[in-house]
């Protein structure tokens, strides 16, 4: 931890000029939920909206036992609105060829079963959307890479998206100028496991495996996984590729495969990522201040306890926040208790943070 | 079928990108993207030197398009792709949605790899924006690109990028800066040492990436010189071959011919790695598939 509070000076010295004409909003909190237990325990621990995904191709997060068919969608809906909370349904993939139907007829559900907002990727599908369902909130995910405030606005005038959630690239002075020049609310991630790439750009797990989060909603499956024992070296491949490689008593992670070990000019290291997670609570004032709408917990693929830790401290953080602005500090027990659930042995700013870039 | 030489990916040498086009502008390609699509930091070429290479090609009778950066990040970012969109001589390539922005409605463009053009319905707003030609994203497969093609809008060409590294993802974070530890602030320009980029490979000593800058590539080169024929099928209207440093007059040749229906030159020895081509047929991109 020594480390982050030392950069946390350079980020708050580097953002001053930033915060000249404080905005000061309570920023909502948006939270995964991978299926119904998930679901209720966000909004019992006080998630502002849940979003979650459909048993199917159509989302970013198509893991076998995952996700909502349309009988628990609906409880989860009506759990949601009877606590006063939000539900999204993520329709962030991209249908390839002439296959937009079926993500067409996700719409259509979402829109019939009076969900209060689908997240959407593909412009086709926006504009489907639009066209359809005036009535249906529109999200811009992540996965829509756009990472300017031409881009967002452009999305802004042709369909009348009522939010975007910027990728994991900008630092935070950047996300405020992106924040000044667009009338788009912009939610950012606050928490979680940790894109390196620009989302809906990176083709590397269908390079090595044939399915990518683009197309089936997926990064480095569990299916292309394979584990090797050899004495007491332990290999962790994808579709046979050598994503790492562990000696005895070494933590072994799951192959992600930017968060690997690699080669590189005789050098081992992680060449890409190492395998951290983000953590930005630090930064809620200066998210506060910008303007920023909403923060978002990644980890629909995690467990219910995950999602129940992480939202309780968040809420908490928030709160805490909202109630006296100019005493806000992380407390060592949210800390700790986000380091327990978190994937990875360590916390990053990421590109929040410049040096990290 | 048009030949198109894709935009130089690596950071090289003013002298060295200035005797490369010049070899260009006596090629068989018809037409050359150009400009700087990785990383703003670069400057060896600025605007106005692409610019002046881009009215020397046009002498030479090529047709040039000027493609934008893939990643916008910044407001300099975005003052750089403003006068590109405005540049009044050279259609543009755009490579990300900021640049659409600044394009659609106002004056034809093309709709670059990186822009996710997956689906039908997307390729039919983008030609309502005023796209006249569009770029199938690099991870799909033939299947799809025989969809695409089939229901594609009257007067929008297609276009495929068939030979080269690909470029696979794109990051804030500076890969060859990282290597060399440095901040991406103060990267030196490194970038410079590695012609066609980084290699990154397994522990097992497998070639399995390459670093360039933001940007990762693939250690094979892609290669679809064995499937012109049924791209020419499809329908498709440009092949796009992408630089590499060394070769690229006899790939080229060896393209040009193929274009035309002949069987072009073998492209062994003349790539920078071995091939791939598993996208083309909906296997993992790694992978190689003989085409007979």
């Amino acid at each position: 931890m020594g480390s982050t509070v030392v950069t946390l000076c350079n980020l708050h010295n580097k953002c001053q000029h930033v915060s000249a004409s404080p905005i000061m909003s309570i920023p909502e909190l948006v939270c995964p939920a991978g299926n119904l237990p998930s679901l209720k325990t966000a909004v019992d621990n006080g998630a502002d909206w849940v979003y979650m995904g459909l048993k199917d191709e159509t989302n970013a997060r198509n893991f076998a036992g995952l996700n909502f068919d349309a009988a628990s969608a609906r409880e989860g809906l009506r759990y949601a609105h009877a606590a006063g909370a939000k539900m999204l349904l993520a329709i962030n993939t991209f249908p390839q060829g002439q296959a937009a139907p079926r993500w067409q007829r996700a719409i259509d559900n979402a829109a019939e079963l009076g969900i209060d907002a689908v997240i959407l990727a593909d412009a086709g599908l926006m504009r489907y959307a639009a066209r359809h369902h005036p009535q249906l909130r529109l999200h811009l995910s992540v996965q829509t890479s756009a990472t300017n405030y031409e881009a967002i606005n452009f999305y802004h005038e042709h369909f009348g998206i009522s939010r975007a959630v910027l990728p994991r690239v900008l630092s935070l002075a950047q996300v405020a100028d992106v924040v000044k020049n667009t009338p788009v609310p912009i939610e950012v991630f606050g928490f979680g496991s940790l894109c390196v790439m620009v989302e809906g750009r990176c083709a590397l797990s269908s390079y090595v495996t044939g399915e990518s989060p683009n197309t089936r909603g997926v990064c480095s499956p569990a299916k292309a996984v394979r584990w090797e024992r050899n004495g007491d070296i332990l290999d962790a491949r994808l579709n046979g590729i050598l994503i790492d490689r562990y000696a005895a008593g070494e933590n072994a992670g799951y192959p992600t495969l930017c968060k690997g070990r690699f080669d590189v000019d005789e050098e081992t290291y992680y060449a890409i990522e190492e395998p951290s997670s983000l953590n930005a609570m630090a930064l809620l004032p200066e998210m506060a201040n910008i303007g920023i709408t909403a923060i978002k917990i990644e980890g629909r693929q995690r467990s219910p306890a995950y999602v129940a830790a992480v939202t309780r401290i968040w809420r908490a953080a928030i709160d805490a926040y909202a109630q006296n602005p100019a005493r806000f500090s992380v407390h060592a027990d949210w800390s700790s208790g986000l380091a327990r659930v978190a994937e990875g042995q360590q916390h990053t700013l990421g590109a929040y943070h410049r040096k990290w870039k | 079928m048009k030949l198109s030489l894709g935009p130089v990916l690596y950071y090289w040498t003013r002298e060295a990108t200035m005797q490369f086009y010049a070899g260009v502008a006596d090629s068989g390609v018809d037409i050359v993207y150009l400009g700087e699509v990785v990383c703003s930091r670069r400057h060896n070429l600025r605007l106005d030197d692409w610019l002046g290479l881009a009215r020397d090609l046009t002498a030479n009778g090529k047709q040039v398009v000027l493609s934008s950066q893939a990643l916008i990040e910044s407001e300099s970012d975005l003052k750089t792709l403003r006068r590109i969109a405005a540049n009044g001589d050279f259609t543009v390539e755009a490579n990300e949605m900021g640049a659409v922005r600044l394009l659609a409605g106002r004056v034809p463009f093309v709709a670059g790899p990186h822009l996710n053009i997956y689906n039908n319905e997307t390729l039919a707003w983008f030609a309502e924006l005023g796209a006249i030609r569009y770029v199938l994203p690099l991870e799909l497969a033939r299947d799809t690109l025989r969809e695409l093609q089939a229901s594609r809008p009257a007067a929008m060409q297609g276009e495929v990028f068939v030979y080269g590294r690909m470029p696979l993802a794109f990051s804030a974070r500076c890969f060859t800066a990282r290597h060399h530890d440095l901040p991406k602030d103060d990267c030196q320009f490194r970038c410079l040492d590695d012609a066609d980029g980084l290699a990154l490979r397994t522990r097992d000593k497998e070639p399995f990436l390459t670093l360039n800058g933001i940007q990762t590539q693939s250690a094979l080169v892609y290669d679809l010189s064995d499937s012109i024929e049924e791209l020419r099928r499809f329908e498709v209207d440009v092949v796009r071959i992408s630089p590499q440093s060394r070769n690229m007059p006899e790939i080229i040749a060896s393209f040009r011919e193929r274009c035309a229906g002949r069987p072009g030159t073998s492209l062994e020895g003349l790539r920078v790695a071995p091939p791939c081509n598993g996208y083309w047929y909906g296997l993992p991109g790694m992978e190689y598939r003989t085409a007979h």
